[in-house]
């Protein structure tokens, strides 16, 4: 049998550090393990619903895709495993202290800055949420990274500055974000003011399908749930990856963005990229 | 179940927020909740952020409370298994005898993270290097620093004869060479020795300092009274370059401060009771102090290790016997810079001058002998080896 090969996107150069550290770490313990990096997340979830790879290190977009197109060919893919950070985000809704707004209805007709057009926390949930609030909003994107849904924050910083510089009425950020800009300055303290928050909802995940060979993923799932934060050789590549303990996947979390990408049409039920602007 | 509070007032988590909670949270075991106050805006928001990058949980507070808190915060366990594995680098005053490499840079006597960089300290050995008198000869050195534009009295009125004037130029030039290659050979050392060893690393630091400032003043004093250097011998540099080769941390520091340092301490001595002004007598002077720390290191620090090591006097003989090898075939001590110590030394042209100043150097000659003899024998050298071994030493004095 060949080894269990995992898809992950490289948003990062830290990414080919994460992984080739956990390769290590796998083959040690028995596990017949490898990795490949792709640019977009699109070409690694067709490559995993394809069986070119056992295993994709998801968006939670990503993961969206993933099912849906595991579905739409017979298949079924499932959340393997999640870092303990990826549950229960949210997104906030921010505007300059001095608007009048209150509540997201109240951008209605307003100028929203977003990440970039892939991005689940900064551009689809919120424009979904503003959508399901009755706010009809001019939106001004920032496309940073497309194709990396978002993991990118620098789309994310942009749409702050253009609130900050008065150019946008309001900003969608992530929860972490908002809190981020105001600790290096990017947003001023005091400045700013959260007017709705959306969520909470799941971030990335370990998605497999169901044709890749049980004995490894099993073996993988294992591993990977097993290993601990006091593992001096682990913590760094698990600070790294920014989490503590990786925890069972789970499906629940991602609702809010299959609805958002329903809702602004993104994706087909069968996993068609039908977002006309999207050119990861 | 009893919760404890914490008040943030109106302190948010992007204000500093973040070292209340840190320090409510540390005395409480994992699994422990924390109801969590304040006015801040956004703070329930940046709460939920906080802790899933701290590992620690959100929840909302209890429906029906009268005075519900902001969240109340469950404490994880992500700091108490970054720590489970720390260990203590040592003690601040206690240097042991071989620091591991993953102790690194950490101060000694801190709390260190396991995992981290295993930095390659080759110079890792308490017997190699550590002298029980290098903090205080440090916090000497440290105390003794001076300002070059300062301490010398540059401007001071002063006639010599052109001749003497040209041959404190030659022996000035002759100096600044010397200790370009004493401020290389520790230079060399100080990035390969375990910062467990803070003091030697200190020492020898300050000691680059020392030789950066040597090289100034000498330079300095050559130009006081003429556009030109004097010359710089091949058979010189040969000698110095020797020094400067040599990788071995015991073997440089050997011939470096116990032959060469040492040396040159008796021709500062020199310098200064013969010296024709008196700027050349302040920088002869200043030198000689600082150059004597760094012979007492040296040492200092080989005694210790002769004594740990009786096998490395083998070495040390090895060494002195390589380098008289190497440069049997050069000149040694420049011959300019041998007439002009006589010539400075004597003060005129007079024969009798001559005389006088040639038998100065005669005696500076065999007081370096004496010096390096007293020193060999403080590493263990027998009278007879120490008087064969000072002998082989280079003609160049350094």
């Amino acid at each position: 049998m060949g080894p269990l090969v995992m898809g992950a996107v490289c948003y990062d150069p830290k990414v080919v550090t994460i992984w080739t550290g956990f390769r290590r770490w796998f083959v040690e313990r028995g596990l017949p393990f490898d990795f490949v990096l792709y640019s977009n997340y699109e070409r690694q979830v067709e490559d995993l619903v394809a069986g070119h790879i056992q295993a994709a290190w998801n968006s939670p977009l990503a993961w969206v895709r993933a099912r849906r197109l595991a579905s739409a060919h017979g298949l079924t893919a499932r959340p393997l495993v999640m870092r303990d950070t990826d549950r229960d985000l949210t997104t906030v809704i921010v505007v300059r202290t001095d608007s009048a707004a209150e509540k997201p209805a109240d951008l209605d007709g307003r100028t929203v800055a977003t990440g970039a057009v892939d991005s689940p926390q900064a551009t689809l949930i919120p424009l979904a949420g503003l959508a399901e609030f009755g706010a009809e909003v001019t939106v001004r994107r920032y496309d940073v990274g497309v194709g990396l849904h978002g993991d990118h924050i620098s789309g994310e910083r942009d749409a702050a500055r253009a609130l900050a510089a008065g150019e946008v009425d309001a900003a969608c950020l992530l929860d972490a974000s908002h809190l981020t800009f105001l600790r290096e300055g990017t947003l001023r303290a005091g400045a700013t003011r959260v007017i709705g928050q959306i969520g909470p909802y799941d971030h990335c995940n370990m998605t497999v399908v169901d044709t890749a060979p049980a004995a490894l993923v099993d073996r993988f799932a294992e591993l990977l749930l097993g290993m601990s934060y006091s593992d001096a050789r682990l913590r760094p590549l698990l600070d790294l990856e920014g989490l503590h303990s990786w925890e069972a996947g789970r499906v629940t979390g991602y609702e809010v963005l299959e609805a958002a990408a329903d809702r602004l049409g993104f994706y087909g039920p069968e996993g068609q990229i039908l977002a006309a602007d999207y050119r990861p | 179940m009893t919760e404890r509070r914490l008040d943030l007032g109106g302190l948010g988590l992007d204000r500093g927020a973040h070292l209340l909670l840190r320090r409510t949270l540390e005395p409480l075991a994992p699994g422990d909740r924390l109801a969590v106050d304040g006015r801040a805006p956004a703070l329930a928001v940046h709460l939920g952020a906080w802790c899933r990058a701290e590992g620690h949980r959100l929840e909302s507070p209890a429906p029906g409370l009268a005075e519900p808190p902001v969240a109340v915060v469950v404490r994880g366990d992500r700091d108490d298994e970054r720590w489970m594995t720390a260990t203590r680098a040592g003690a601040p005053g206690d240097v042991v005898r071989r620091p591991p490499p993953e102790w690194g840079l950490a101060a000694r006597g801190a709390l260190v993270e396991a995992g981290g960089p295993e930095p390659m300290f080759d110079l890792d050995d308490r017997d190699l290097l550590w002298a029980d008198v290098a903090p205080r000869l440090y916090a000497h050195a440290a105390a003794r620093q001076w300002d070059p534009a300062m301490a010398i009295p540059w401007n001071e009125p002063f006639q010599v004869p052109d001749e003497v004037e040209a041959a404190v130029v030659q022996v000035m030039t002759y100096l600044t060479e010397n200790e370009q290659a004493a401020l290389i050979v520790p230079a060399r050392f100080l990035g390969r020795i375990h910062p467990h060893f803070r003091e030697v690393v200190q020492l020898l630091a300050v000691q680059v300092a020392d030789e950066a400032r040597h090289m100034e003043i000498f330079t300095r004093r050559a130009l006081l009274r003429h556009d030109e250097l004097g010359t710089s011998s091949a058979g010189g540099r040969a000698s110095l370059f020797a020094l400067v080769e040599e990788t071995d941390f015991a073997l440089a520091s050997f011939l470096l401060s116990v032959l060469g340092e040492g040396s040159f301490v008796d021709l500062l001595a020199f310098l200064e009771r013969h010296a024709p002004d008196p700027v050349t007598r302040r920088v002869a002077w200043l030198a000689m102090q600082d150059e004597r720390r760094h012979v007492l290191f040296g040492v200092a620090h080989l005694a210790q290790h002769a004594k740990a090591d009786p096998k490395v006097r083998d070495r040390l003989r090895a060494a002195i016997e390589r380098r008289y090898d190497a440069l049997r075939d050069t000149a040694g001590l420049n011959a300019e810079v041998f007439d002009s110590l006589v010539l400075l030394a004597a003060g005129g042209w007079s024969p009798e001058q001559i005389e006088t100043g040639y038998a100065r150097v005669q005696r500076l000659e065999a007081d370096m002998d004496q010096g390096r003899r007293r020193r060999l024998e403080r590493l263990g050298f027998p009278a007879d080896e120490a008087e064969a071994l000072s002998a082989l030493h280079t003609r160049n004095f350094m």
